[in-house]
């Protein structure tokens, strides 16, 4: 402090450069209270004020405002965007569904249809078929009852050789009439 | 108290304050008139070249996808706008332009004024003295031009009894004349205290023992201090949001 007070002595004219040299002796050793700079920085902080205000009332702030609701509105459109896309993609996924549905009872369609035209198909298939074996089964039945009549007819016949010869080598000779009439009461017997 | 030779090292010289002295800015004749250039002026041109940059510059391009400098202005312009309107209700918003200056002011100032060698202009209490009465005047002139004598009513508590009314209305007028000593005089101490202890203690480091432990020191409080000049230039918004309020709507 001592030197303070010789540099207040000293420096009282040479304001500046006691400023240049401490501050000490300018203002009971705080520059806040150096009253001799308030007018000056009085001034020019109204000056800045008044600048930054203008700036940002005119430009800056205007500017943002207008970006800040541009994206609120871009976001909200976008958004309504979306829902619609989405409204879109549900109604795509349901005529997809439709046509996938409608496919599906076609096909079910067809399928049955070609069943019942096979079915059909093979139903007169296995009539004919059917008529077919009837018919070779009675033809054959024929042939087997003529086979079997004809076997009777031999039968007959051998038996009647048969006991004519027996009747020969008895040596006695039989009427064929007689022999045939036996024959045929014994066959029936 | 700012020269003070400590005890061994005579070379230890404190001058804490000196970075506060208003200096012309082109020598000249040495005396400061109200329109010489001064380091005042420096520092607050460059307060206001930032915000420039950072405001219209940054903004130029009106991006929807917002740039990082524009991104940067966009959330201070939001910050300020929720609380200007969270405090005094849609129609503070008005205002908004006004107390946006203020804040971006404060804040580009506290925040300059922490580069080293730099000069911090919200140091001074003739600054924010400004500031806090040009708030005051601002906020009481229109509580009375929107409200009429009605506005005497912020001080009249209807809702105490009776007989404390006057006394209440007293504290309170007293306290409303103290607003704009605290409101300037808490940003100045705040700034002035913070850089004045960093360079006391950056006046420790020229001793050789000493000087990691101080060089840490002011790193801390340098951190302490870029949180000290945002929340400063909060507050005394919010405070200005306070008493716009009171201005808009007296009744409690």
């Amino acid at each position: 402090m001592a030197d303070g007070t010789t540099e207040v002595a000293a420096g009282a004219e040479h304001v500046a450069e006691a400023v240049g040299h401490g501050a000490e002796a300018a203002g009971a050793g705080m520059p806040q209270l150096d009253f001799s700079t308030f007018p000056n920085q009085i001034f020019w902080l109204f000056v800045t004020l008044v600048l930054i205000y203008l700036v940002l009332s005119r430009i800056a702030l205007p500017r943002i405002a207008s970006v800040l609701s541009e994206r609120a509105g871009t976001i909200t459109h976008d958004l309504a965007a979306a829902e619609e896309f989405k409204q879109r993609a549900v109604e795509a996924e349901a005529a997809y569904d439709k046509a996938l549905a409608d496919a599906r009872s076609e096909a079910a369609r067809i399928v049955a249809a070609a069943k019942a035209e096979i079915q059909q198909g093979l139903d007169a298939e296995l009539a004919r078929a059917d008529a077919e074996i009837a018919a070779q089964t009675a033809e054959s039945e024929a042939a087997i009852a003529e086979i079997r009549k004809d076997a009777v007819k031999s039968v007959t016949q051998v038996a009647r050789n048969t006991v004519k010869v027996l009747i020969s080598t008895m040596g006695t000779e039989a009427e064929t009439a007689d022999i045939n009439a036996a024959v045929a009461a014994h066959l029936k017997g | 108290m700012a020269t003070e030779t400590h005890g061994e090292e005579s070379g230890l010289v404190f001058h804490p304050l000196d970075q506060f002295i208003v200096k012309p800015l082109f020598g000249g004749d040495g005396v400061i008139h109200w329109y010489t250039p001064t380091n005042v002026t420096l520092w607050m041109g460059l307060a206001l070249l930032c915000i420039v940059a950072v405001f219209v510059l940054g903004s130029r391009g009106r991006a929807v996808v917002p740039t990082r400098t524009q991104s940067i202005g966009e959330i201070f312009y939001g910050f300020t706008h929720k609380m200007v309107e969270d405090v005094t209700g849609k129609d503070g918003l008005r205002y908004f332009p006004y107390i946006m200056t203020i804040f971006l002011f404060i804040l580009t100032a506290n925040l300059l004024g922490l580069i080293p060698m730099s000069f911090a202009t919200t140091s001074h209490v003739a600054v924010t003295a400004v500031l806090g009465v040009g708030v005051f005047l601002s906020v009481t002139l229109l509580g009375f031009i929107l409200n009429g004598p009605s506005f005497l009513g912020l001080f009249w508590m209807t809702s105490a009894p009776l007989v404390l009314r006057p006394i209440i209305a007293v504290i309170e007028l007293i306290s409303y004349f103290v607003r704009p000593v605290s409101h300037s005089i808490r940003l100045a101490g705040n700034i002035m205290a913070g850089h004045a202890v960093i360079k006391v203690f950056a006046g420790f480091a020229a001793i050789a023992a000493i000087s990691p432990v101080s060089i840490l020191a002011i790193t801390a409080i340098y951190g302490l201090e870029v949180l000290v000049a945002a929340i400063q230039a909060y507050v005394f918004t919010i405070l200005t949001c306070v008493y716009l309020k009171d201005a808009l709507h007296p009744q409690h």
